[in-house]
């Protein structure tokens, strides 16, 4: 973005074409992308000033559904619990898949049995895995009297204070295997011979860890965070299964909240101003996630090798 | 707008579009390609009387070609969403399987479900076959929209009879002997009560039948009029007490608010011998002769009504439930599709088969003159036990949960999941839901 396209003449003679394949090629994406979101993003927008039950007709309501939306102490634990998990996540995701993703970036063969063994999470959809851990979770049933260990045993999903810690978990469980998958990728890409130099020049494997390693995956944390981030405020099938949003309102977040507000108490209005305030968290968060990049994203982050 | 910035905007929104629909999903297409989009289309829950409903029609289809009729089958919770958001769409089926209540009356306001009084006028036998009361929960507005389908529900206090021989106890009669019997049986290391807290609406069936104990069922009446501060009546706030002090004196099985209903698990506490009691509706007998056939062969199950509260205004007789659930004919049928769907509901549902394999499964069908047939069941004891419930009920009080408007009903079951799990007093409970009064 830096340098001046400079254009050829044959390109001026027929007017303001740029350098580059045609524009006429974002039209596929383009039409998929108006008619799947911002067509109903501009729907939802438009539902939110409304009163709707779903059946009966549409009547004009003004910003009462966004009083009701903001005002209900519901949807401020709905935010906390949302911001909790995203947290959360971030802090117990990112590290665990940043070291599983260095590790496994090894060439060694136990390790690459290792990784095969360890990314089969992923082939598992969210709701195959919310019933088995609801399953294994069973107080009576569960694993804990199956294994005959009473300390497995808990209250697992019906205490407010321990459940959003198992949610976190089973996210952590699902999830990890995907980012440690980007991390081998972004650590396999990086020049063996940083870490030949930096050996010569008498680096242990711990400053290797943090003076290369590190600084070299920055763009895959940013991705790897984006995902995770994002992904946090729509995580919805795992928690819907896995607890419906109990006990109480103890992991109804954002999400979750909209869904029920929207299909179990029939309030098409609500629902939908919390469907643009989500979009709107969405939106900035995203935002700020790629302006972390920095300035100079264009720069490659392997001159010199 | 610079590049960057247009770039970055782009990607972020690329981004939340990708993230959000991940979590979009979604479910459709037709389930029989060579059937008949002309003949009435039949949504109907899997569960306790999905064989009935099956082979009901496939008699039917046999005997009737000419008046088939499409039936799909869907579980439970997916059901309730789907079939709202078809009927609003102008997609439902001919025939809607709902529970009378709030949603119905909603469905009529909306214009979505078809009078059938002058049905009934011309048939008065399809009118005859129900039990009035049962009847009486398709009418609003004085008008009839829906008309039962099969068996009758109420809530009933199930009991392990081996477990109570083994501590030399006798089912309660009244809350006072209910409550006696939970330090005995936990000093026996026996859970008191089984409850699948987590799947909420269970823990309904001890709140209705509380409050109906304590004050009656005008308070619940007034809750379902809209009348101001009518969740703070002294007998809801009652009936929370006596809950929490229920659970406070580890009445439920340890850890219940992590035990779900749907598979089965807080039954099969019952049958393991680990729990003493369960409150719960009369189709968990059904499930149980499916899951633990031997535990009902071996006449270890048995059933008393809930208990009478000591001073309470309510008539001990009362009960709770399901009066039944019901056939709502949808207003978007074609002509064909509605003769043909009448046709069904005067002569194949509660047809003579229809009857008997309602009651071999162990349930009640919401019908007069069978007691002949309830007699000669091998499920005697249970079947003439709800029939005798239910015929005797001066009130038969839908589930709540039903009754109420869609709102008020997710609100209430999430708040009193919270008082199950004593993070908020009775009078907080009162107050969040006082505030819903009306929506």
């Amino acid at each position: 973005m830096s340098t001046v396209l400079k254009p050829k003449p044959m390109m001026k003679a027929r007017g303001a074409r740029t350098e580059g394949p045609s524009a006429w090629m974002v039209v596929p994406a383009l039409v998929f992308f108006v008619t799947f979101a911002v067509v109903p993003l501009l729907g939802v927008v438009f539902l939110s000033f409304t009163n709707w039950n779903g059946l009966g007709a549409i009547t004009w309501a003004g910003l009462e559904s966004w009083q009701t939306a903001l005002t209900d102490s519901v949807t401020m634990n709905a935010l906390v619990v949302t911001l909790k998990i995203m947290v959360f996540s971030l802090l117990v995701q990112v590290p665990i898949s940043l070291l599983l993703g260095v590790f496994t970036a090894g060439g060694q063969r136990y390790r690459a049995v290792l990784a095969v063994l360890y990314f089969v999470p992923l082939l598992l959809s969210s709701a195959a895995v919310a019933i088995a851990f609801k399953a294994l979770l069973d107080p009576n049933f569960g694993m804990g009297p199956g294994l005959g260990i009473p300390a497995l045993a808990q209250n697992w999903l019906g205490n407010p204070d321990l459940v959003l810690f198992v949610v976190i978990f089973v996210i952590a469980w699902q999830f990890v295997p995907f980012h440690t998958l980007i991390y081998q990728g972004g650590v396999r890409q990086i020049p063996a011979s940083f870490y030949e130099a930096a050996q010569i020049d008498g680096a242990g494997r711990m400053q290797q860890f943090f003076h290369i390693t590190l600084p070299q995956l920055k763009y895959t944390i940013i991705t790897s965070s984006t995902l995770m981030v994002l992904g946090s405020l729509a995580y919805f099938d795992l928690i819907f299964i896995l607890t419906a949003g109990g006990p109480g309102y103890a992991t109804r977040l954002l999400p979750l909240h909209m869904y029920l507000t929207g299909f179990r108490a029939n309030d098409m209005g609500a629902a939908s101003a919390l469907g643009v305030i989500l979009v709107v968290i969405g939106l900035g968060l995203a935002l700020i996630l790629q302006r972390l990049g920095g300035r100079n994203r264009s720069a490659s982050q392997l001159e010199g090798a | 707008m610079t590049m960057r910035t247009r770039t970055s905007l782009i990607s972020a929104a690329s981004a939340i579009t990708l993230a959000l629909s991940l979590s979009a999903c979604g479910s459709s297409g037709p389930s029989d390609p060579t059937a008949n989009t002309e003949s009435p289309s039949m949504w109907a829950l899997t569960g306790s009387s999905e064989d009935i409903f099956r082979s009901s029609v496939e008699r039917w289809n046999e005997e009737n070609p000419d008046d088939s009729i499409n039936q799909e089958f869907f579980a439970n919770d997916a059901y309730k969403t789907k079939v709202r958001t078809a009927v609003g769409a102008g997609e439902g089926p001919t025939f809607i399987y709902g529970w009378g209540g709030g949603v119905l009356k909603s469905y009529v306001d909306a214009g979505h479900v078809s009078e059938l009084d002058q049905f009934l006028a011309d048939n008065p036998d399809v009118k005859d076959r129900y039990i009035p009361s049962v009847l009486e929960n398709g009418v609003i507005d004085g008008k009839t929209y829906a008309l039962p389908n099969n068996n009758m529900q109420p809530v009933v206090l199930y009991y392990n009879k081996e477990l109570f021989e083994q501590i030399g106890a006798e089912p309660p009669e009244t809350w006072e002997e209910l409550m006696a019997l939970v330090p005995q049986f936990n000093d026996a290391g026996i859970a008191p009560f089984a409850l699948a807290g987590q799947s909420k609406w269970p823990n309904l069936m001890w709140l209705s039948y509380l409050v109906d104990r304590i004050g009656g069922p005008e308070v619940f009446q007034s809750i379902l009029d809209g009348e101001e501060d009518a969740w703070s009546d002294p007998a809801v706030i009652e009936a929370l007490t006596k809950i929490q002090e229920l659970v406070d004196a580890d009445g439920f099985v340890n850890g219940f608010s992590s035990i779900a209903a749907d598979a089965g698990a807080d039954s099969a506490l019952l049958y393991t011998d680990r729990a003493a009691m369960m409150l719960h509706g009369g189709w968990v007998y059904q499930n149980l002769k499916n899951d633990a056939p031997e535990f009902v062969e071996s006449d270890a199950v048995g059933f008393v009504p809930f208990p009478a509260v000591e001073g309470g205004e309510g008539d001990p007789e009362n009960v709770v439930g399901n009066p039944a659930n019901m056939w709502s004919l949808s207003t978007d049928a074609t002509d064909e599709q509605r003769d043909a769907a009448l046709n069904y509901l005067k002569d194949g549902l509660f047809s003579e088969e229809y009857t008997q394999a309602m009651i071999d499964s162990g349930a009640v069908p919401a019908v007069n003159g069978i007691e002949d047939q309830l007699a000669a069941s091998e499920d005697k004891d249970f079947v003439e036990f709800v029939y005798g419930l239910a015929q005797d009920a001066p009130s038969f009080q839908l589930s709540w949960d039903q009754a109420l408007s869609p709102a008020q009903g997710d609100a209430m079951l999430a708040n009193l999941d919270q008082i199950f799990i004593g993070q908020i007093t009775p009078e907080q409970f009162a107050e969040n839901m006082n505030a819903t009064l009306g929506e």
